[in-house]
């Protein structure tokens, strides 16, 4: 495999050789790379926070997710993953007709990934079942969670109304911790929204990335037709290939943290 | 086969190598694009200086003095958001860093030189926000932007932290392509003990970059989410966390203070190694604890929160940190005034700006001891004490420095010399004024005179008053230092290829260097080794003595 | 006042040690500062030395050796400010844990921060705008915000904490000795920050009790209005209702008592005795239409006779005008 990744028509006049160039483009994307896992690596610290202080909304909450469709969707990433690496063993024995149709494919699937968001997300959006402030659920007999009674509808928690009662004598430190309302033999645990807020962020922040990797996979899908790679210099199909690998990884951690909660 | 040396103003230099706004616009030359961002970030400077005289005109009574409370409260919040952003954390490294850290490497440019023109581009676009922030209602909040006021007050907070989001990206990039480049573009003979300790402090910088301000983006984000869509990940009332807040800002904006000290500690080697005409002493000591300020400075977050609601525990680990964090740096110190030690100190410009550096540092330090203890802490936080303490390290120290950087490497960016005298009367201006507007500051802190305040009892008065009228001497100082710069551009001295007698290697190349940087490829060695140059009367500047040029091109 | 006199009263410039954690935070303070001086001194006095000695001049030709380093006086310049430190942040830490843990009698009094004043509330129920606490007894406060995050600042005690809304915070301290303290809010908070001031007012021995009780009975004390007056401030009715026309969450007070109000959902009601009352114990029963649901009860939280003294006080806002105040029913 030892194939250069460059030729002397791509050595930049402040490179000393071919190799180094390469090199340095490989560690470049992986301190991008690792500031993307920074990146999220804050809204999985949030989740991990409000997950420990609040899992009775994480339990209840987590169930109003499609875990069918969910599952798909990370089958489908795990397979346009595939079908990257393809692509750059592809661009690695100059094959140009199979690098194009492997982009295509990873450009599909990221196509597939993204319908099936909008249907969970257009859902999301019929049943109420929003962030934060726009947390307003409808009453849907078909929103039944698997394996549980459907629940009663939702009440809309006033979150201006205060207390009467005086502070307790020992207060919680931290998080104050409200105890969950009774309803008939459900327990809905308030502030619910708090999940569809951490939910909606790291999806959509997640969903941003597909798009743009499907951007940058379609411009080096350009490049190839114009016939800019071959067995010697395909350095930029490794690196967005890199990036595509993030993206599905980041995922790959998602799916169980938000859908399979149990 | 020895192309002169010397000045190169009438040859082809960088500066004319091609002419037209497009050539610079569209540049990849590493030296331009410092240059941009050096005018950029001077400019900005200036902006959050124009703020802090009014901050200071404004307190200069109690009560209303020439603005109402409001007023007040966005030109504090935009002092610190312009000087932050715009100024300190690109500064060194963008401005100073771009143009010599290829050249200290003996390297064409940057690992990569597009990447580089995109972050300059991305500051510029991020300044444009703050602006256009600052034009449509600026912002209230402070810096720190604390949750809830900051999700619910009525000013432009969301122009201004995608602003400052889009800003953060320029400092990724700029961190990413100088570690790319200390790792890949070193000449074989440069291993990594034998970079200058300015190299070593950019190196510790961009790892602090890389990985502290992807938090900030998605603090950021979060917030502007928080705005714009009601998402409620900070707001009680949805079952949000305000103190989550404080603790995703300051895992960021912690490291982010080193961002600002590590580069000015890296010039400040250099300052003292070629002013003491001396080679910098205990360079393994320096040169791994800026590793080791870049490492610890991810743990001690929490000692900006020690009255907000965090565990004990988790205050005595932080206070714990925080104060071993203070040695590696009091190591620096004591190293360089070893470096002075049995050397043949000059008092030039730059190496006066190296001692206010020691003397402003020096206090800014110590006076962090009283923060990092945690009863004391208690008692002085958020008061002016913190407000004095910062402006020592990040002004006294990062912005001293940085002025210090460019006195020092001007005549070799620019083939000018500057007025010594005058730039000699701004430094002491500037020292002057700094202690004037600062040292007060400490002592109406300790009494309990709280930061942000617009109205104040009148007892505190007295420094009040001193501390304004120090800030116009600091300005006056400033307004010489520039005018020298300013003045040298049309009637400076040609400038020597190396008037300082330094031995890294930028100094090896043409007062403004070529557009490829060296006209023929220079033979790393130590980068301390300065008596291998002597002063040479003809050149008005140092040269190679003769047995070490024939030997260093063999 | 000279220059020198001035520094020589203020000493450290640390204000007056009103309580019992004063002087051990002063104490570690002293400490952090004369090691501070002595490593400032060393560092600027060897800058100048070095400076001075080893200055490039006619006829000066530096040694030819000096050291590059030394590793023995390195470690030792690092090691030994190493132990200083730790030793300032174990000091620090002992004081903290004093300053932090209240002692289990202490005197309970809540602390409400709102933009931009504090309301105290004692424990019989009575709430004031200013801190009063008897001298030598432990007293804790426990503390929350209705808007956006205070802190709770009392330089003469050398306690601070913040006020963060959604949850509790605590602050104890013990006075030592009578007078009137400042406190200061010192998280940033807004355009009233700088104003968001108070004070504690320490009482003599039996003081304390004689204070409560006689705030505490301001209904007997004070002439009804006057009293309602004083409720009307502190209790949380200002905040959405003004009195002088303006607008607001709520209804204004001016002109309102005795006059019809049109209800939301249709229908009108006169605003007499019994609506008064009634809004103010079950604020959803009728409201004013233009006006969203959302005040809260106060079932619990006035008295009676409060609520007398409210109305009141409403009516003196109204007095030029009460021709309906003499018509009964709808």
């Amino acid at each position: 495999m030892h194939a250069a990744h460059s030729s002397e028509a791509h050595l930049a006049h402040h490179f000393p050789g071919v190799k180094a160039q390469f090199e340095a483009g490989k560690l470049g994307m992986w301190i991008f790379l690792a500031t993307e896992i920074l990146l999220f690596g804050g809204l999985f610290c949030a989740y991990a926070v409000y997950r420990a202080n609040h899992p009775e909304i994480f339990i209840y909450a987590h169930r109003y997710l499609d875990n069918l469709l969910g599952g798909i969707n990370t089958a489908v990433l795990i397979f346009s993953s595939f079908t990257m690496a393809l692509a750059v063993r592809a661009a690695q024995l100059g094959r140009q007709k199979a690098l194009q149709r492997l982009l295509s494919a990873t450009i599909a699937c990221g196509f597939v990934f993204l319908g099936i968001k909008y249907v969970e997300y257009e859902h999301k959006w019929k049943e109420g079942l929003l962030w934060g402030k726009r947390f307003k659920p409808v009453h849907e007999e078909k929103a039944a969670p698997r394996e549980v009674p459907p629940p009663k509808a939702l009440t809309w928690v006033n979150p201006e109304e205060r207390s009467t009662l005086a502070p307790p004598a020992d207060p919680p430190a931290g998080l104050a911790v409200r105890p969950a309302e009774a309803h008939g033999e459900h327990i809905v645990p308030q502030n619910v929204q708090l999940f569809f807020s951490v939910y909606f962020v790291m999806t959509g922040l997640h969903g941003i990335h597909v798009v743009a990797g499907m951007i940058v996979l379609s411009w080096i899908l350009l490049r190839a037709r114009l016939g800019e790679f071959s067995a010697a210099y395909f350095t930029p199909v490794d690196l967005a290939g890199l990036y595509w690998h993030l993206v599905d990884l980041i995922w790959i951690y998602l799916f169980p943290l938000l859908y399979l909660i149990h | 086969m020895s192309v002169p040396l010397g000045n190169a103003l009438a040859a082809d230099n960088y500066l004319n190598h091609e002419k037209g706004w497009r050539s610079w616009l569209f540049t990849l030359d590493h030296k331009r694009i410092g240059v941009m961002y050096l005018v950029s970030i001077l400019a900005s400077f200036l902006l959050g200086g124009i703020f802090a005289l009014l901050i200071r005109m404004e307190l200069w009574t109690p009560g209303r003095t020439i603005m109402d409370a409001h007023t007040y409260n966005q030109m504090f919040t935009l002092h610190g958001a312009a000087m932050i952003f715009l100024f300190i954390i690109p500064g060194i490294p963008a401005a100073l860093g771009n143009f010599v850290l290829p050249l200290m490497l003996g390297a064409k440019d940057v690992a990569f030189p597009r990447l580089n023109l995109l972050s300059y581009y991305l500051w510029v676009v991020g300044a444009l926000l703050a602006l256009v922030s600052i034009v449509t209602g600026a912002v209230d909040t402070g810096w720190t932007f604390y949750t809830p006021y900051s999700t619910t007050t009525n000013t432009s907070v969301i122009s201004m932290t995608l602003g400052a989001f889009i800003l953060g990206f320029s400092s990724i990039f700029t961190g990413l392509n100088f570690i790319v480049s200390i790792h890949k573009l070193r000449p074989p003979s440069m291993t990594w003990f034998k970079m200058p300790l300015f190299l070593w402090g950019l190196y510790g910088t961009a790892i602090i970059q890389i990985l502290a301000t992807p938090v900030l983006g998605i603090t950021l984000l979060l917030l502007i989410a928080e705005r714009a869509l009601g998402v409620g990940i900070f707001d009680p009332a949805l079952g949000g966390d305000p103190v989550l807040f404080q603790h995703f800002f300051w895992f960021y904006s912690h490291p982010a203070v080193y961002i600002m000290i590590l580069p000015a500690m890296g010039v400040i080697s250099e300052l003292v190694a070629t002013f003491s005409h001396r080679h910098i002493f205990g360079y393994r000591f320096i040169a791994m604890s800026s590793i080791a300020i870049a490492v610890i400075s991810f743990l001690v977050w929490g000692h900006h929160m020690f009255v907000s609601g965090q565990s004990n525990l988790a205050s005595l680990i932080f206070s714990i940190l925080t104060f071993l964090v203070a040695i590696p740096s009091a190591v620096k110190v004591f190293n360089w005034i070893a470096t002075m030690y049995k050397g043949e100190v000059e008092l030039a410009t730059p190496m006066l700006y190296a001692l206010s550096f020691l003397f402003l540092f020096g206090i800014g330090g110590l006076t962090g001891l009283f923060l990092g203890a945690l009863a004391t802490d208690v008692h002085l936080t958020d008061t002016y004490f913190v407000v004095a303490h910062f402006h020592y390290t990040m002004f006294g120290g990062t912005a001293i420095a940085f002025f210090g950087g460019l006195f020092y490497w001007w005549p070799k960016s620019t083939g000018k010399l500057y007025k010594e005298a005058w730039a000699r009367l701004g430094a002491f201006l500037i020292f002057i004024g700094f202690n004037t507007t600062f040292l007060a500051q400490f002592l109406m802190g300790a009494q309990g005179m709280p930061r942000r305040y617009y109205n104040y009892l009148p007892e505190f008065a007295p420094y009040h008053k001193v501390s304004t009228l120090g800030a116009f001497i600091l300005a006056v100082g400033f307004l010489i230092a520039a005018a020298t710069l300013v003045h040298s551009l049309f009637a400076g001295e040609p400038a020597p290829a190396n008037p300082w007698g330094a031995a890294t290697l930028e100094w090896q190349t043409t007062s403004p260097p070529p557009h490829d940087n060296f006209p023929t490829q220079p033979e790393p060695g130590d980068p301390y080794e300065v008596d291998k140059w002597v002063y040479d009367p003809a050149a008005r500047g140092y040269v190679l003595v003769p047995a070490a040029a024939s030997a260093g091109r063999a | 006042m000279s220059f020198l006199s001035f520094v020589a009263e203020k000493g450290m410039f640390l204000p007056f040690q009103g309580s019992t954690v004063a002087p051990a935070v002063d104490a570690l303070f002293k400490f952090i500062f004369w090691i501070s001086a002595f490593f400032f001194l060393l560092i600027v006095g060897l800058m100048l030395a070095f400076v001075i000695r080893f200055r490039k001049r006619p006829g000066y030709t530096k040694p030819a050796h000096a050291p590059t380093h030394n590793t023995l006086l390195e470690l030792t310049w690092s090691g030994i400010p190493l132990i200083l430190v730790m030793v300032m942040g174990v000091w620090g830490f002992k004081v903290f844990l004093d300053i932090n843990t209240p002692p289990a009698n202490a005197y309970e009094v809540q602390v409400t921060g709102q933009k931009w004043k504090w309301l105290f509330t004692y424990p019989n129920g009575y709430v004031d705008e200013a801190l009063h606490v008897p001298v030598d007894q432990p007293v804790r406060l426990v503390m929350t915000s209705e808007d956006v995050i205070h802190s709770f600042f009392v330089p003469a005690f050398r306690v601070k904490r913040d006020v963060v809304p959604g949850r509790y915070t605590k602050l104890w301290f013990r006075a030592t000795k009578p007078g009137t303290y400042q406190v200061f809010c010192a998280e940033y908070c807004g355009t009233g920050h700088s104003d968001m001031l108070t004070s504690v007012a320490v009482h003599e021995p039996g003081g304390f009790e004689k204070w409560l009780d006689q705030a505490s009975n301001l209904l007997n004390t004070l002439p009804p209005a006057e009293a309602g007056r004083k409720l009307y401030q502190s209790r949380g009715c200002a905040q959405c209702h003004s009195v002088d026309g303006s607008g607001g969450i709520g209804p204004t007070f001016k002109e309102l008592f005795g006059h019809k109000v049109a209800l939301r959902g249709g229908g009108q009601a006169v605003a007499d005795e019994d609506y008064v009352r009634e809004s103010i114990l079950e604020p959803m029963a009728k409201i004013v239409a233009g006006f969203e649901p959302v005040m809260p009860t106060y079932k619990g939280r006035l008295k009676d006779q409060e609520i007398t003294a409210l109305i009141a006080y409403l009516k003196t806002l109204a007095a030029e005008n009460r021709p309906a105040a003499e018509e009964k029913g709808r």
